[in-house]
């Protein structure tokens, strides 16, 4: 996504030296961080690296143990209140009533944030055709798929106009459908000028939404950039060709006088960073000389960008 | 609009909540009247002979029934304690209460919510048991202030045990749990008190216990009410009793809330794995 860069003039959130530790396990481990007005922000880790913790730090929910944050320039400590009111959050896990009908739902947010009636109504409307669930709002989520649960979720969220949201993993469980609706709701959001702490496990999600990427690792941050930045240090998208014997792997290698090869599996690496084009232009060079046993083609994740950036492959860190 | 007048609006809205999810879902309430009503006709009509025989003056006359009653009355407010800490746990495990924490809500709006549902749903159940226990035969000798007395007495209670179940459901690490947690308080202490035979019939260590847990001067406040004897000091014990328990758990609520347990346990099947098992 080409979003031009917005001239962050106020900081959303501002985080320094912030821990947490459960007994003897730390959770987060010093971590800074700021987050410009409008910025779409991701928090990329795998399982257990700290996100959830950090948005429920960021959301007044547990208090950290060492480190100053705040909203908007209100400290989270001492005016707890003032940052509620600015900010939505939208858990890990869906927090609907099931017991109440999607739009009720909508409603009771909008009495808790003590809006008028006629603005509640008005504004549950506009949520639930915003969201496409004018259809369902009479009925109760029991009879929702994730897909409409997250989006009644976020519904529920935008009820009291935030400036900041935290959406931790919105996309975790959904399916490929699903996810690409998310994904167009959280940069509708995004265009709006809303500013946004979005957690992910997927390299590719946080690249496709957010204009800066931090990189946590057990309660660490061990990098932060741009997408760009942060993919200019990891091994980009590469070709990956398999070939039945060892007469063809070199053959191939000699031809295409690229890329990394591994002689006992018999496969072949090739550098592939302009899509389609490097794949035509492969083959083409490969001709039909070289008969080809099998191709694939490898887009960097979460595990290569670990590898890069520590040294080691993530792993679930629950333990 | 003041801080006071905000919180009562909250407070207000959840009830409203809790009485929506009531009428959604009967099948709790309906729970909070069978019980005691089984409890009843088992009581009454199964072993209310013998029992009502063996009583002799303390039942001073009257059918059993009219002994059995205020404590089966006891028992519907105990009954209820297991839908209050279902609702609650319910509200944790499933994130709303982490969602209503993270907005600027009034603190404690979403419990006292839960709390007065709670109470209005089991006041609603003792009129149903009350009118079941009617057609059984059970006739109260109490004035109109004396039904009042009662109904404050039943309210006091339920307030008391609302909030305890509410802490039970907090603590609790699943529904089941919360439920299984209050099943004492249901059961256990109604038979450990004078609710269906006199406390002076049992053996010395339960006649002991009997004396100093709270359902026993409940159960005979009411019964001296509903029957026309004279309360005494015991209707002050009771709401003594009350007012502890609601205290001790309101304050245990704030204190865990403030000590921040981790309360979202749920746990969820990615679709898309992105990381290979190591
Ligand atoms: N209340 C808690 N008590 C003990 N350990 C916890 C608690 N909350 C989180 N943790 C641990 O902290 C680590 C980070 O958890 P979390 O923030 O949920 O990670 P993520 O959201 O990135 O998957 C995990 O190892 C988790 O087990
Ligand atoms: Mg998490």
């Amino acid at each position: 996504m080409n979003r031009p860069i917005k001239n962050a003039t106020r900081t959303a959130v501002s985080v320094t030296g912030l821990r947490k530790a459960y007994g003897e396990k730390i959770v987060l481990d010093d971590v800074d961080l700021s987050i410009g007005e409008g910025e779409v922000f991701g928090l990329l880790g795998p399982n257990g690296a700290g996100k959830t913790t950090m948005v429920r730090i960021l959301s007044t929910l547990i208090p950290p143990d060492a480190g100053t944050a705040s909203v908007f320039g209100h400290d989270l400590h001492s005016e707890p209140g003032a940052v509620r009111s600015l900010i939505g959050v939208t858990g890990q896990f869906s927090a609907v009533d099931n017991l109440l009908t999607g739009e009720e739902n909508l409603f009771l947010i909008g009495r808790l944030l003590h809006l008028a009636p006629t603005e509640r109504r008005a504004r549950a409307a506009q949520l639930l055709e915003r969201f496409d669930l004018v259809e369902s709002a009479q009925r109760t989520p029991a009879t929702y798929s994730g897909g409409m649960k997250r989006r009644l979720d976020i519904a529920m969220t935008l009820m009291g106009r935030p400036r900041l949201i935290f959406l931790d993993e919105p996309t975790t469980g959904l399916d490929p459908r699903s996810r690409r609706t998310m994904w167009q709701i959280i940069r509708d959001l995004a265009a709006d000028g809303v500013s946004i702490l979005l957690t992910t496990q997927y390299l590719e999600e946080a690249d496709e939404l957010a204009d800066r990427i931090a990189v946590l690792d057990r309660g660490r941050i061990v990098a932060e950039g741009t997408p760009e930045e942060l993919k200019r240090r990891i091994p980009g998208a590469h070709l990956v060709l398999r070939f039945a014997d060892a007469a063809s792997l070199d053959a191939a290698a000699r031809s295409l006088r690229e890329g990394s090869r591994d002689d006992t599996d018999l496969v072949l690496r090739v550098p592939s960073d302009r899509g389609i084009r490097s794949l035509r232009d492969v083959l083409a060079r490969l001709g039909d000389g070289i008969a080809v046993e099998d191709l694939s083609i490898h887009t960097p994740d979460l595990d290569d960008v670990f590898f890069a950036l520590t040294g080691t492959p993530s792993k679930e860190q629950n333990q | 609009m003041t801080a006071l007048t905000l919180a009562i609006h909250d407070a207000t809205t959840m009830i409203g909540r809790e009485l929506k999810h009531t009428q959604r879902f009967p099948l709790l309430l309906v729970g909070t009247i069978m019980v005691p009503v089984v409890m009843l006709l088992l009581f009454d009509y199964i072993l209310g002979g013998p029992i009502g025989h063996g009583l002799g003056n303390a039942a001073r006359g009257a059918p059993y029934v009219d002994f059995l009653v205020p404590g089966i009355l006891l028992m519907t407010v105990a009954a209820s304690c297991g839908p209050t800490a279902i609702n609650v746990n319910t509200d944790m495990t499933g994130g709303i209460i982490d969602r209503i924490r993270a907005m600027a809500v009034s603190r404690g709006a979403l419990l006292a919510g839960h709390v007065g549902g709670s109470v209005v749903r089991t006041l609603a159940a003792t009129i149903v048991v009350t009118g079941v226990a009617v057609l059984v035969g059970f006739r109260a000798t109490a004035s109109v202030l004396d039904w009042f007395a009662v109904v404050g007495i039943l309210a006091a209670l339920s307030f008391a045990l609302a909030w305890l179940s509410a802490a039970l459901g907090l603590v609790a690490k699943s529904v089941a749990g919360a439920n299984g947690s209050t099943l004492p308080i249901q059961f256990l202490l109604p038979f450990l008190s004078s609710t269906f035979v006199p406390a002076d019939s049992m053996p010395a260590d339960v006649r002991w216990f009997a004396a100093h847990q709270p359902f026993t001067p409940v159960v005979e406040s009411l019964r001296a009410l509903l029957t026309g004897a004279p309360v005494g000091s015991t209707a002050y014990l009771a709401l003594a009793w009350c007012a502890a328990i609601a205290v001790t758990s309101a304050i245990t609520i704030s204190a865990a809330c403030s000590r921040n347990r981790r309360v979202t346990r749920r746990v969820t099947v990615a679709t898309r794995p992105s990381m290979p098992s190591p």
